[in-house]
């Protein structure tokens, strides 16, 4: 059965187009807080069906055309990943596994296309220290703003998929911006608009998982009995999901992350000891101006001056 | 015998009053860059632990300069420390008498200089704070340089990183908790801060807070 799917990623009229959301929709900001939007939009996902990719790399393609970026000329490292990771200049990366299924005795090339899962509740933002650096819109995407960016590189440890990269010409953190300035005027992702398979589909959250269901049930009328959607609740879910054959074992798939969320470490970094250490510094300043109020300071008297001078030796014998 | 707390240049000048040289110009600048550095690392990490602490960026010149320039206050401060550290390490050895003063903290902090030992150059509350800042001085350097990405960011994992900025972040934490022990105690005890500004104690400061190597100058001498 042919999967029939209305393309919901027509193009619009650019020269008429204004932006549908801005300044006024972030939920969350960096560092620093934001007043409630006083209208919530709709959520929004990219669903990958990894059961659908050719591998053509059509969407890379597509992201660089589209953000006006070069990757360099890279050298073969002997897996058809091109380039071997995400660089600051590639936000998205196919990565391909061969993997033997133990049950089949297959051989099952899986490919998948790797790149910014905008989290609903996202690591980067909850690590970055510089306000206004990396934002969150209420539709759910996540988005870094280059210009408040310090490229301290605290977001490569908040995310929990290895998706920021620090640019070492500008010193500024990079990934997937899930084409906000394209869904901000009512276009889908370049990376969606490209797929020629429509494995990448760009829509409302929840038609998304609408449309991932029917995928599932197609998968598991062909075997697949544990095809799943990848919306990991760790991170209270994805803006960008997957439809996985073998959603069991999201791990086999070139590492993506089981079950994953914010680590504890840095929930603690950036959590209690945050408060605790300020607090810390606090009291050992308050210590000593109470002590010295109390106490008066400590002063050398004309006794011990005495006592010195007869120790010394010098003036009245 | 020199005892162990005698330092280079230490020496009494009889006459009225008394004068004690406490530190060499030497040490004097090496102390000072190394609090010059201190305070530096505190304002730009500071900075960037607490969001309402951010707009310490601007004395350094915004974020990005904030970022690139606290690793190297950093690499100075450890060079600048270790010539502290080389200077002071013997003197600072722990002794019988240190753990009764420590023992007595609270004579110590209400002034009952009479119920306490003689100390020799450094008590034990100088002691600790020596050899805190050494273990905290080492630690940051070796978590700093983990999570120094510019230049070495290949060579830990993001999870190493994790950890390593959490005990960045703690240490530093400590580190200024101590400092400011160490500033208020200077300022507590008056007549301290002239042994770092112009090398010189009085005789009866020596003789009130630091009667044993007072007593081991002049005997020495004599």
């Amino acid at each position: 059965m042919a999967f029939e799917f209305e393309l919901p990623n027509p193009s619009t009229a650019t020269a008429a187009a204004t932006a549908k959301f801005g300044e006024a929709d972030l939920v969350r900001r960096s560092a620093s807080s934001v007043p409630a939007p006083a209208k919530k939009l709709t959520p929004v996902a990219k669903l990958i069906d990894v059961s659908k990719c050719i591998g053509c790399k059509a969407c890379q393609a597509a992201c660089l055309e589209w953000n006006d970026m070069r990757a360099d000329i890279g050298t073969n490292v002997g897996v058809y990943d091109n380039p071997p990771d995400l660089t600051p200049n590639m936000f998205t990366l196919m990565r391909f596994t061969e993997w033997v299924n133990p049950e089949t005795q297959n051989l099952e090339w899986l490919i998948r296309k790797d790149g910014c899962m905008h989290c609903e509740d996202a690591g980067c933002l909850k690590a970055c220290p510089a306000p206004g650096a990396i934002v969150q819109y209420s539709n759910g995407i996540v988005d870094f703003v280059h210009e408040n960016c310090i490229g301290c590189g605290y977001c490569v440890k908040g995310c929990p998929f290895n998706i920021p990269r620090i640019s070492q010409v500008d010193n500024k953190a990079y990934k997937c911006t899930l084409c906000s300035d394209r869904v901000a005027v009512g276009q889908g992702p370049a990376c969606a608009k490209a797929c020629p398979t429509h494995a990448i589909v760009f829509g409302t959250k929840d038609e998304m998982k609408k449309h991932a269901e029917d995928r599932i049930k197609d998968l598991k009328s062909r075997g697949y009995k544990n095809a799943g959607l990848y919306d990991p609740p760790g991170v209270s879910g994805t803006h960008v999901m997957y439809v996985l054959h073998h959603a069991d074992k999201p791990e086999i798939y070139a590492g993506l992350a089981n079950n994953p969320r914010i680590s504890p470490i840095v929930e603690l970094w950036k959590g209690a000891s945050k408060y605790v250490g300020l607090a810390a510094i606090g009291i050992f300043a308050a210590i000593g101006f109470f002590h010295h109020i109390v106490e008066g300071p400590n002063k050398v008297s004309n006794e011990d001056e005495e006592n010195a001078k007869r120790l010394a030796g010098s003036g009245r014998p | 015998m020199t005892a162990y707390d005698v330092e280079r240049g230490d020496s009494v000048h009889p006459g009225n009053p008394v004068k004690v040289d406490r530190y060499t110009s030497g040490a004097r600048i090496n102390h000072w860059i190394t609090a010059t550095c201190l305070v530096l690392l505190a304002l730009s990490g500071l900075a960037l632990f607490h969001p309402d602490l951010y707009f310490l960026t601007a004395l350094f010149g915004g974020g990005q300069n904030t970022r690139a320039i606290h690793p190297w206050i950093g690499v100075v401060l450890f060079f600048s420390f270790a010539g502290l550290f080389i200077r002071f390490w013997r003197a600072n050895l722990w002794v019988a008498e240190d753990g009764t003063w420590l023992g007595r903290l609270k004579d110590v902090l209400t002034k009952h200089e009479d119920r306490l030992p003689d100390v020799g150059k450094y008590n034990a509350g100088q002691k600790v704070v020596f050899w805190g800042m050494s273990l905290l001085i080492l630690t940051l350097i070796v978590t700093g340089v983990g999570i120094w990405d510019v230049y070495f960011a290949d060579y830990t994992s993001i999870e190493t990183k994790r950890i390593a900025i959490l005990i960045h972040s703690a240490a530093a934490v400590v580190m200024i908790c101590i400092w400011i022990v160490h500033v208020y105690a200077a300022i507590w005890v008056r007549g301290t801060i002239g042994a770092m500004t112009r090398g010189q104690v009085t005789g009866g400061w020596a003789w009130r807070h630091h009667r044993k190597w007072l007593k081991e100058l002049i005997s020495g001498k004599a």
